[in-house]
């Protein structure tokens, strides 16, 4: 019934001679919610920039084995950069609001696409904004500065900005590791809503909140993946020690 | 053994002493303006700023000089910008560090260092005679963007380096391409701090008179066309001066030219204010 449509398969990926993630064989499905934990250098945050191939912006890159979304290679000769850029909506560890208007921030993405009519601009940045929870709080300063929204906000946004780009998945990158709890639980709870439509891989170095939202979780470690199974399963009976370890605070 | 001071006195010393240095600086900076204002501000008239000179400059106004230096500064700055803001976005965005990017950056420092005499002569060599471009505002702009060239390409690369890696990642992350980034994003970022290499040129090509009086020449008439020689005020300041044909005058212009460069700066650095307040 679950429909993969991520898969990895051997895949590893070097950054010169070191690789970052080794030999790593999972699956996504559909609409689920995807926890990956893992302590720092683990390679989870590698993982997500081979999907929208984020990484092959370093030199010296060089992905191995085969990475598929929806059935086709990531990596395979002729793909559209940006075209897999935008399917694969990727959200960072810290805000980054480019320096220009909320408006301009969340239309950013369908600009460089090519889009101009501005009334289906418009009407784009009050959906994303809406669906972000975020339309009340700035619905009347669309044209202010993104740098002046709190953190929380501008995480917010940025998930906006995600939204606007109409992708298949959302990824993000330890999305709360800067925000409060508040602003965090606003985020988990945006993301239990919008998984209706979207896949949502969600790396974090908070074991509790993959344990919160995730409905699998995969736990990583050194550019290996360990385990991955249903989150309950995961957080009460792992079945490597390591991830016992992990999960019960013994080290990461 | 070492002689104990008191870390206070030391501090109250140090303070006093780069006081002093600045305060050096900011008196040098001002007695020049102060004095060349005072002699010169007196001949300042209307007439002074849209007359042309009569008999080489020792009477009438300098409106030529003027039209002179504005023509040849747009014109020097038009071809600057472009090729050095150009090769910034080159040697930052689309090589990495590499041998060539080295003998790039090293060649326009070189560049920087030549006394402007010596971009003169070159541009004297090279537009003048052998292009047979004669004296001419072409000439004179051609060698002027040569020589504000490197400046520009500085500021402009460390101005362009100094944009967040992060805008580039989320820039590429919402699928735009390189050019996208570069000019969507990076360009306007790193505008500020492209403007101040262009004001620094601006204000070199306003002051300098070496490279132009080999190029531009030193005719008093109003250029009408690009071909057209050219005085601008500094050659003009030069010639009243050296020649001793007016001092009065050659204050005059002085007083003109510094004002101008005064009112440029604050001009554009109020309009970067501007825009800097609205979105960073």
């Amino acid at each position: 019934m679950d429909k993969t449509v991520i898969r990895a398969m051997s895949f590893s990926h070097y950054f010169g001679p070191v690789p970052a993630l080794k030999n790593i064989n999972l699956e996504i499905f559909q609409n689920e919610i995807f926890g990956i934990i893992g302590p720092a250098g683990s390679g989870k945050s590698t993982f997500l920039r081979a999907l929208n191939r984020l990484n092959d912006l370093i030199p010296g890159s060089r992905p191995e084995g085969t990475l598929e979304i929806c059935g086709q290679d990531v990596y395979a000769p002729g793909t559209s950069v940006a075209e897999l850029r935008r399917r694969m909506g990727m959200v960072f560890a810290t805000p980054v609001p480019l320096p220009r208007s909320i408006f301009e921030n969340i239309v950013f993405g369908a600009r460089m696409a090519g889009e101009k009519n501005r009334g289906r601009l418009t009407e784009l940045a009050a959906d994303c904004l809406k669906k972000t929870a975020l339309w009340e709080e700035v619905r009347n300063r669309l044209d202010v500065s993104a740098l002046k929204l709190s953190g929380g906000q501008q995480q917010r946004l940025c998930l906006a900005r995600i939204l606007a780009l109409r992708p298949e998945f959302i990824m993000l990158d330890e999305p709360t590791s800067g925000l409060d709890p508040i602003s965090t639980m606003k985020i988990e709870e945006t993301l239990r809503k919008l998984q209706a439509e979207y896949t949502i891989i969600l790396v974090t170095n908070n074991t509790k909140q993959a344990a919160r939202v995730a409905d699998r979780t995969a736990f990583f470690l050194n550019g290996a993946l360990i385990e991955v199974d249903l989150t309950e399963k995961i957080f009460s009976a792992p079945s490597d020690k390591r991830t016992n370890d992990y999960i019960s605070g013994k080290f990461g | 053994m070492r002689i104990y001071i008191d870390p206070k006195i030391e501090q109250r010393f140090f303070r006093a002493v780069l006081w002093l240095f600045t305060g050096v600086t900011v008196f040098i900076l001002f007695f020049i303006i102060f004095y060349v204002l005072k002699r010169g501000l007196p001949v300042v008239s209307l007439g002074f700023l849209t007359k042309n000179p009569v008999e080489m400059g020792k009477a009438g106004g300098i409106f030529s000089t003027i039209v002179g230096t504005v023509a040849l500064t747009v014109l020097a700055i038009l071809i600057a910008t472009p090729l050095g803001v150009g090769s910034a976005i080159y040697l930052t965005e689309y090589t990495r560090e590499n041998w060539v990017t080295r003998v790039i950056r090293f060649g326009s420092e070189c560049l920087a260092g030549i006394p402007s005499i010596i971009f003169g002569l070159f541009g004297f060599i090279l537009f003048v005679t052998k292009l047979g471009l004669g004296w001419s505002l072409l000439s004179g702009s051609l060698t002027l963007a040569f020589m504000i060239l490197p400046t520009i390409i500085r500021t402009s690369e460390e101005a362009i380096r100094s944009v967040p890696y992060a805008y580039r990642e989320v820039s590429f992350s919402l699928g735009s391409t390189k050019w996208q980034t570069v000019t969507r994003v990076v360009l306007p970022s790193a505008l500020p701090g492209i403007a101040t290499g262009v004001i620094l040129g601006v204000g070199r090509s306003i002051g300098e008179t070496a490279a132009v009086i080999f190029t531009a020449g030193s005719s008093l008439h109003i250029p009408t066309s690009l071909f057209s020689s050219s005085r601008t005020m500094s050659v003009h300041f030069y010639i009243l001066a050296r020649e001793g044909i007016s001092m009065a005058n050659a204050y005059g212009t002085a007083a003109v030219l510094i004002i101008a460069i005064l009112v440029i700066n604050v001009l554009a650095y109020t309009l970067m204010n501007k825009f800097m307040r609205k979105y960073c």
